[in-house]
């Protein structure tokens, strides 16, 4: 018997028909815990760095996280992992909701897709019975009505779907995989599905229980992180802004109030900052559209934070959001909240990313105001604002006209179009549109996080250390009172010395090291997350959150009875970072690739900019081109990556 | 005759709160498991939340009594504009669909309010529905008090019934003659 896994994957050849069930290797979830961490190890083995992201060859990989369905509130998430049609690079891209738990009690750990179907088609997992069914009725559908046919056709009200959409089917650089209320949106994994002819996945598991080697411990443990839980909503955190006060992905759904965002987040394409936008007219009339259109606050799988909403808007289809894409459109195409609840819903059942498909348009937007693109390019275009955008999405996902090339996103579309448009691709990091923020002053934390963050998301990156300091010290040490979180109580001293201004404030404090430390310690939390399958929103992205890397040893030992301390898990989530890395690195991405956005804070500062990577890189074990060492790779039982690595030409050897 | 007082035990479901996690099953699955908590499957639960997402139905259903036949008739209720389907409310396991059946054996289940020695202070679910969809109440009640038969007298008496007076003294006094 296999504890808190199921032991199995499930294999399915789309080229062939062939279906396996394979029993997975219980070393593994030793070495890589599972999830995320797996995921980048069969990417590794099976996927030869001069494959094409739109090859045959490439995986398609749904896995569940080591913790999925236990009692551990929120371990819910799904790690979808392929090759970026976007970045060309690794992607692993997320999304919460009720699949991997669906997929877990089926009895499988991973679902992992090669080849290409002929035709377009959709899979059929109920259990230990899985087909591939005909799709050519759902061709041009959209993502959530897909579901609610699929559901009904199989007379399965309790199966959890995973679909695309247009987007999707189209091949769309950005589209996404759609499913309940949640999404694997970044870097266009949808396009991938699409182009392996898979419009949908439907899941329906009964039959096999999830087993905990120590039942008594384990769910004493559950039951303090659910005390904690309403510990933590009851008293929010002070000093900080609401959205980050309490646990969950940022609380969109439920709070109005949005000056913070619409005042400090850029308007259009990244461009426009309106510093009093928000003013008692706008809270009120914003505040009527989100109470009239949200029917309901709703959770993922065993969650009790409320991130989703129901969005029902009359004479258009229900549908269901969360997060920050409330704002994304809306801000893009600077227009109110109305719309961007109603576009939101046309590009749900299309299935795109929320972040970089309205940023695309308002790059579309620009580059018309600029003269680049032009009348004909825009030709049986709208002429008021909402409008155009609207035309735009639909261009966009049936990939017509000039939204064959906007489909590959804003770095390729410049490429294509020329004439000066790359100026206009200005938000991309490693070729994927990033949060529309423009700052001032460098962070020394958030440059290497931008930089080095192979997500390629900043909120995947980020949490657990505050985004500024505190004002006074009295604050300040309230704050740290109760930070047991920390994997170390230095943290807590480099927090009470951190100052607005003077010697101890940025861009020079926190020092490298310092800085090292903070973003190392961060990413850590997230990596380990995505190989139990834990949602960030209950551990790496708030702050003091339930999870830590104090309590997760205990849980992984009491679940799955390997022996785990935090040295022990510390060093499972260094191996998964440099397995991710070592695809990247194979696949081409170095230092040069790891560069914010030149605008994206005024103040630059090139030495230590520099002095910053190389510090990060050294503590990371990597040399002077971001690529992971010999001895590093040994250290953490990845020699075979060296050996590829000095095969390859990547590593000289005898030499760093 | 005799009245006396007698606990009832309430779960009172406010369908407004609920979220739709799900944890509720997740968690009597597990408290069900043998030995405790050793392992879960929302489909062993005596819970399910009925979820329509899409239509904001969410209904979380207890399990009852087992119904050997199903209904004559069916009936569809629509509350505040959201349709309900036949079974909905109903709590049986019941030939007409897989709901309320323990996987392997296909036997009914049916909610205990997690009885235990000694008693949780509620429900696991209860405990587990931090949105306070599922809120645990207990009162009072009066009832009459029934003329209860000791063990021995409840099993003398089918005995009797089944084989009469002569045969079961008879067979009493051959048994005792034994030892």
């Amino acid at each position: 018997m296999r504890y808190s896994e199921a032991g199995y994957n499930l294999e399915i050849d789309l080229s062939t028909g062939n279906i396996e069930r394979v029993e997975t290797d219980p070393v593994w979830t030793e070495l890589y815990l599972g999830g995320l961490g797996t995921n980048a190890k069969i990417l590794w083995d099976r996927v030869p760095p001069e494959t094409e992201p739109f090859s045959p060859d490439n995986l398609l990989i749904f896995s569940t996280g080591l913790l999925c369905s236990t009692p551990a509130p929120g371990a819910n998430r799904t790690m979808v992992t392929t090759l970026s049609p976007q970045t060309q690079l690794m992607a692993y891209s997320m999304m919460g909701g009720f699949f991997a738990p669906e997929l877990k009690y089926a009895g499988y750990d991973k679902l992992i897709i090669r080849g290409k179907s002929p035709s377009l088609v959709y899979l059929w997992i109920h259990n230990d019975k899985v087909e591939i069914r005909d799709a050519s009725h759902l061709r041009g559908k959209g993502a959530v009505e897909t579901q609610e046919i699929i559901k009904q056709e199989l007379k399965e009200p309790k199966a959890h779907v995973a679909a695309i959409g247009l987007a999707g089917e189209n091949r769309v650089f950005f589209a996404s995989i759609e499913q309940g209320r949640s999404s694997a949106s970044r870097q266009g994994i949808g396009a991938v599905m699409g182009d392996k002819g898979l419009k949908a996945i439907a899941v329906r598991g009964t039959k096999y229980d999830i087993n905990i080697v120590r039942p008594a411990e384990y769910i004493g443990l559950c039951e303090d992180v659910m005390k904690y839980i309403q510990h933590r909503q009851a008293n929010p955190i002070p000093g900080v802004m609401p959205i980050l006060s309490i646990l969950g992905s940022p609380q969109e759904m439920l709070h109005v109030d949005e000056k913070w965002h619409t005042e400090n987040f850029m308007w259009g394409n990244s461009r426009v900052r309106k510093k009093d936008f928000w003013n008692k007219e706008i809270e009120e009339k914003w505040k009527e559209t989100q109470e009239n259109v949200r029917t309901r606050l709703i959770s993922c799988y065993n969650c009790p934070i409320k991130c989703g909403a129901t969005i029902s808007i009359p004479g258009i289809a229900n549908y269901m959001m969360k997060c920050f894409s409330k704002l994304t459109y809306t801000m893009a195409a600077f227009s109110d909240l109305d719309f961007g609840f109603r576009i939101a819903q046309r590009a749900t059942e299309y299935g795109v990313d929320g972040f970089s498909c309205p940023q695309v348009m308002a790059f579309a937007v620009e580059l018309k105001e600029a003269g680049i693109l032009t009348d004909k390019d825009f030709e049986g275009c709208p002429s008021d604002n909402d409008g155009r955008f609207f035309w735009l999405l639909d261009r966009i996902v049936r990939r017509e006209g000039i939204g064959d090339i906007l489909a590959d996103g804003t770095y390729w579309a410049a490429q294509k179009i020329g004439n000066g448009a790359e100026e206009y691709a200005h938000n991309n990091i490693k070729k994927h549109e990033q949060l529309p923020l423009k700052l001032g002053m460098l962070n020394p934390i958030y440059f290497l996080m931008y930089a080095t963050n192979e997500k390629i998301n900043i909120t995947q990156i980020e949490g657990q250390f505050p985004q500024a300091p505190f004002a006074t010290m009295e604050e300040k040490e309230e704050f740290v009172k109760d930070w047991v979180q920390v994997p170390d109580e230095k943290f807590k001293e480099y927090f009470l010395k951190w100052e607005f201004r003077g010697e101890y404030s940025m861009p020079f404090y926190p020092g490298v090291e310092a800085c090292c430390e903070i973003v190392d310690w961060m990413e850590r939390m997230h990596y380990v997350d995505d190989s139990l399958g834990m949602c960030a929103g209950l551990s790496s992205f708030p702050l003091k959150p339930p999870y830590h890397i104090h309590n997760y040893p205990k849980f992984i030992s009491a679940a799955a009875g390997i022996d785990m301390d935090a040295d022990g898990l510390t060093q499972i989530a260094k191996r998964n970072r440099n397995l991710v890395r070592a695809n990247n690195i194979r696949r081409g991405m170095r230092r040069a690739d790891e560069n914010p956005p030149q605008n994206h804070w005024k103040k630059r500062f090139p030495e230590l900019e520099e002095a910053l990577l190389d510090g990060y890189y050294k503590f990371k074990g990597w040399n002077r081109d971001g690529i992971p060492t010999k001895e590093s790779l040994q250290e953490l039982n990845l020699a075979y990556v060296a050996e590829d690595f000095i095969q390859r030409g990547i590593l000289k050897n005898g030499q760093d | 005759m005799a009245k006396i007082k007698k606990i009832i035990k309430t779960i009172k479901v406010d369908v407004a709160l609920c979220n739709g996690c799900r944890a509720c099953e997740m968690i009597c699955s597990a408290f069900h498991a043998e030995p405790k908590y050793s392992s879960n499957n929302p489909e062993r639960a005596r819970i399910r939340v009925i979820r329509d997402p899409l239509r904001d139905v969410y209904l979380p259903v207890y399990a009852g009594e087992y119904a050997e036949a199903e209904c004559m008739g069916r009936e569809k209720y629509v509350l505040d504009g959201r349709e309900y389907g036949e079974c909905d409310f109903c709590r049986a396991s019941c030939p007409s669909r897989d709901l309320f059946k323990e996987p392997d054996s296909g036997l009914p289940l049916k909610c205990d309010m997690c009885e235990d020695d000694p008693p949780q202070e509620e429900p696991l679910c209860v405990k587990w529905c931090i949105n306070d969809a599922l809120i645990y109440e207990e009162r009072e009640e009066e009832v009459e008090e029934e003329v209860e038969l000791e063990e021995m007298e409840t099993a003398l008496k089918v005995l009797l019934d089944k084989y009469g007076l002569q045969k079961l003294t008879d067979t009493v006094s051959r048994l005792s003659q034994k030892d």
